[in-house]
């Protein structure tokens, strides 16, 4: 160590300011800008990073220290008595290898969705767009009820051919499909419509064949499109909840499943907190990834107006690729929605509203809730609307704030924003009912505390649709705004604010809708009295009865009714640019 | 007007602009002209307020600019590539400076109205800014810049992205312009031709640094150096040794103008100076190449020893390719330069 001081002294020097007072100046002139700028952005931040670091971090490490310690001491030992139960090796064996099989066939059967939506023009295509994209809003309790009525006791398939997938795994695999096929849609049929036609025209003029040509030029283009939907698609479904809750029965459980099995039934919260841990470290493994591969898409690609690159279908092979495409949308998407809306008009007498009109009376299943059923909508819309509001804000901030894409910082606060998506909803609720109960923060009474939860969720699609649209406004048109006499703050509202009004719009209209569908979470914290949509759904599947189930399938029509209507909204506001969902 | 004062930015290290002093004075059109990458545009940066200098002095009408943020210098700027607000129509973008100074709605109305008349757009308020074309685009950018009537007005490649004839017509009516008005202007360029024609005064900039400053034509006929002379497109420049009224050189004995200093130096001869004739006249050549430039012919020339030379003939007189010549040279089409030194 004495040794290496001489060398430390010459760096020293060498990095020392001069003595002499001009270049000494010098170097304060060029250390004030770049200081001003990173006061402006640590301003922006600290919304963002007082929200997550309240009502993410804070949770989430108390449950996870409630469940590590005991008296005060830490018991790391459970850490390696917990990965070593068979049992939970079996439930993480499961859950990694459900969440591949359901990427793989998702990207199987999407990916020639991808291509039809993104180069053939038909009609009916923007109807078609906004109807795959209905089940990826739609909240996982009512695509698992969906799959049930089609694939269940008593479903369609079991009243027709006898047949019953909802004790076997495939139930959940087609569930998880119908969920991220827009994902793999939107995001590489996104870019494919983007992508210079010409580029593969020029590979054509040198010689190479259609085939070649699209192996050798569309293909490696696409791949970190293709990859980054097959992460987010391996995200999603490996933090299942809903789906597998409903569709698993007693036989599967994800790490979701079994963290709230856990928690909510056994009280056994070290295991939770082990696990919780677990899957915390393969999402912040996977969102590294993910990250890598946007950044590599976002470097490269020349793109072009998506409304030019579309032509109607020409030659007996595209027309056979958009028959199978519709055929496979009728069947994964349509088919389980309308078998929804089916269900929920058949009663003990037949067809009717009957179902419809039960939710209407508090009680009529049998006391399953202190108020109406059909109460739940309004208080689902509230909390939604103030989930929205708060996404909206933290999420706004936080994008103005990372629009300038340097600095390590910067990156890792971008990863931050994603880990809530991946994060044990279950674990987020439970956190909310054990940290937030003490003064200064007692929020166990207070109704914010679902639309806070729920923001958590809705904030990470804010910032991934608004920030690729902030990033994508020129400079030099704020330079040329300041030019011309504008201040900074009117400089935002004439120029950012116009073109990124509608990017808001949007964002504002997804989070509306995963807040509306939040299940994992809202669960645990929504007062018993005051439940939301997609709870009572749950609770209503639960119980046995008839009018039960048609309740919850009448419920679950109505949320998406709503969902539908907003995003059939979004479709008309949407433009091409708007970030990845 | 406009003063800079040392004025020096760094990137990472390199000085795109190194300790630069330039003068503009009211009612002067200053053209910085140089290649990519000397400094042209972080200079007018610097000057708007958008680039913070690392070291100088930036003063507008004697009042140092140091911390004054952009929109309170009262100078305009016009983007090599317009930025023209997307979402706004003509008319929203040329009231932009109006509207943000608080200037009432009829005033603004009777300025925008006159403003396209006077870029020769009259009647474009309602126009959708992406279906103008690029010329449109150019004088709706010029409106804006000009609305608010800044003090210097700053152009960036102002006819860069242009077609020729676009261009050449564009130079005459902004000079017109900039005359009638009285406005003081500083535009950078890369095109020589386009500098000369619009500016009362040249800034050759290399590497940062000034290379030279003068009129049109001073700079056109005594550039400052090989580089400038190399940069305006002369390609006959050779090193020489001046003695006695003659310059030795690779090409053999050049005349030069009285009164040159005897020494080392640098000659030029402009290709209008370079003549043909048979080949026991003068320095044998080779015909390398011909190139029609409109009125004139420019014949590339191999001699024996030496590098190639640039001669430039009537139509007619030009030799083909392959023929064998003899040059000489004209004394007034040789200039002579500073000795040229590695660039400090």
């Amino acid at each position: 160590m004495v040794l290496a001081r001489p060398e430390v002294t010459e760096a020293e020097a060498a990095g020392a300011p001069d003595v002499t007072g001009a270049p000494a100046a010098r170097q304060a002139a060029e250390r004030a800008p770049g200081a001003r700028r990173a006061a402006t952005r640590l301003g922006l931040m600290a919304v963002p990073l007082a929200f997550f670091g309240v009502f993410f971090a804070y949770p989430v490490a108390s449950i996870v220290t409630r469940g590590l310690t005991d008296g005060g001491r830490w018991q790391l030992a459970r850490v390696g008595e917990v990965l070593t139960d068979p049992g939970i090796r079996d439930v993480l064996w499961f859950t990694l290898w459900q969440a591949a099989a359901s990427t793989a066939l998702t990207l199987l059967l999407a990916l020639p969705g991808a291509y039809v939506f993104a180069r053939l023009d038909f009609p009916g295509k923007r109807l078609l767009r906004a109807v795959v994209t209905v089940p990826f809003v739609l909240p996982t309790v009512v695509a698992g009820s969906a799959f049930l009525a089609l694939v269940g006791r008593g479903g369609l398939l079991d009243e027709l051919w006898g047949v019953r997938l909802d004790t076997t795994v495939w139930a959940i695999l087609l569930a998880h499909v119908f969920f991220n096929y827009a994902v793999v849609v939107r995001t590489v049929g996104g870019l494919w419509a983007q992508l210079d036609p010409r580029q593969e025209e020029a590979a054509r003029v040198l010689g190479a064949g259609r085939l070649a040509a699209w192996r050798r030029v569309t293909l490696p283009a696409l791949g970190p499109a293709v990859a980054a939907a097959a992460l987010m698609v391996f995200l999603f479904t490996f933090t299942s909840f809903g789906v597998v809750q409903i569709l698993g029965g007693p036989r599967y459980a994800t790490l979701e499943v079994e963290i709230y099995q856990r928690t909510a039934q056994l009280l056994d919260l070290p295991t939770a907190a082990v696990l919780t841990l677990l899957q915390f470290v393969v999402v912040a493994a996977l969102l590294a990834v993910h990250a890598r591969t946007v950044r590599r898409r976002e470097a490269t690609l020349r793109l072009v107006d998506a409304s030019r690159t579309a032509r109607r279908p020409r030659g007996a092979g595209q027309w056979a690729l958009l028959a199978s495409v519709l055929a496979v949308v009728a069947l994964l998407v349509v088919l389980p929605l309308a078998v929804l809306v089916l269900r929920s008009f058949e009663g003990p007498d037949g067809y009717g509203l009957a179902s419809y009109r039960a939710l209407a009376s508090a009680g009529a299943g049998g006391g399953t809730f202190t108020v109406a059923a059909l109460d739940t909508i309004g208080n689902s819309l509230t909390y939604a609307l103030a989930a929205t509001a708060i996404a909206v804000v933290v999420g706004g901030l936080a994008a103005a704030a990372l629009t300038r894409r340097e600095g390590r910082l910067v990156r890792g606060f971008d990863a931050l924003l994603m880990l809530p998506l991946g994060t044990s909803a279950v674990t987020v609720g439970f956190g909310f009912l054990i940290a937030l109960d003490e003064p200064p923060l007692d929020l166990r009474t207070s109704w914010i505390l679902v639309p806070l939860a729920q923001a958590l969720v809705g904030v990470p699609f804010v910032v991934r649709t608004v920030l690729p649209v902030l990033r994508a406004v020129d400079t030099r048109l704020r330079e040329a705004a300041a030019v011309l006499g504008a201040s900074p703050l009117r400089a935002w509202r004439e120029v950012d604010l116009p073109l990124v009004g509608r990017a808001l719009g949007i964002a504002a209209g997804f989070a509306f809708a995963v807040s509306l569908g939040e299940f994992g979470a809202t669960v645990f914290i929504a007062r018993p009295d005051n439940p939301t949509l997609p709870v009572a759904v749950a609770r209503l599947l639960g119980r046995p009865g008839e009018l039960n189930y048609g309740q919850a399938m009448a419920l679950s029509t109505i949320l998406m009714l709503v969902c539908a209507a907003a995003l059939l909204v979004l479709e008309r506001v949407r433009t091409d640019r708007t970030g990845e969902f | 007007m406009l003063r800079l004062e040392g004025v020096t930015v760094r990137f990472g290290g390199r000085a795109v602009l190194d300790a630069v002093d330039l003068d503009v004075a009211d009612h002067e059109t200053v053209c910085v002209l140089g290649p990519s990458g000397s400094g042209k545009s972080t200079l007018l940066r610097v000057v708007a307020g958008l680039q913070p200098a690392h070291a100088g002095r930036v003063l507008l009408g004697g009042r140092d600019q140091g911390g004054v943020p952009p929109h309170r210098r009262g100078v305009g700027l016009m983007f090599q590539d317009h930025q023209l607000f997307p979402q706004r129509d003509v008319a929203g973008n040329v009231s932009f400076g109006l509207r943000v100074r608080g200037t009432g709605r009829a005033e603004i109305e009777r300025r925008v109205a006159e403003l396209l008349d006077l870029v020769g757009l009259p009647g474009a308020q309602k126009r959708a800014v992406g279906a103008l074309s690029g010329g449109e685009q150019q004088r709706v950018a010029l409106a804006r810049a000009l609305a608010p009537e800044p003090r210097l007005l700053m152009l960036d490649e102002p006819l860069g992205q242009l077609d020729r004839g676009l261009r050449e017509r564009l130079v005459e009516e902004l000079r017109g312009l900039f005359g009638r008005l009285g406005t003081t202007v500083l535009a950078v360029t890369h095109d020589q031709g386009e500098a000369f024609a619009l500016a009362d005064r040249v800034v050759v900039m290399r590497d940062g640094r000034i290379a030279q400053v003068g009129t049109p034509m001073e700079v056109w006929r005594r550039p400052a150096s090989e580089f400038v002379a190399r940069f305006l497109g002369f390609e006959n420049v050779v090193a020489a040794t001046v003695t006695g009224g003659r310059a030795e050189t690779v090409w053999g004995s050049l005349p030069v103008p009285s009164g040159t200093e005897p020494g080392e130096c640098v000659v030029l001869v402009r290709p209008g100076g370079v003549r043909l004739g048979p080949v026991p006249g003068g320095l044998a050549c080779e015909v390398v190449s011909r190139t029609f430039r409109g009125e004139r012919v420019v014949v590339r020339l191999l001699p024996e020893g030496g590098p190639e030379l640039e001669a430039s003939c009537p139509l007619g007189a030009a030799p083909g390719v392959g023929e064998r010549v003899g040059v000489s040279f004209r004394v007034d089409d040789v200039v002579v330069l500073p000795q040229s030194r590695p660039f400090p």
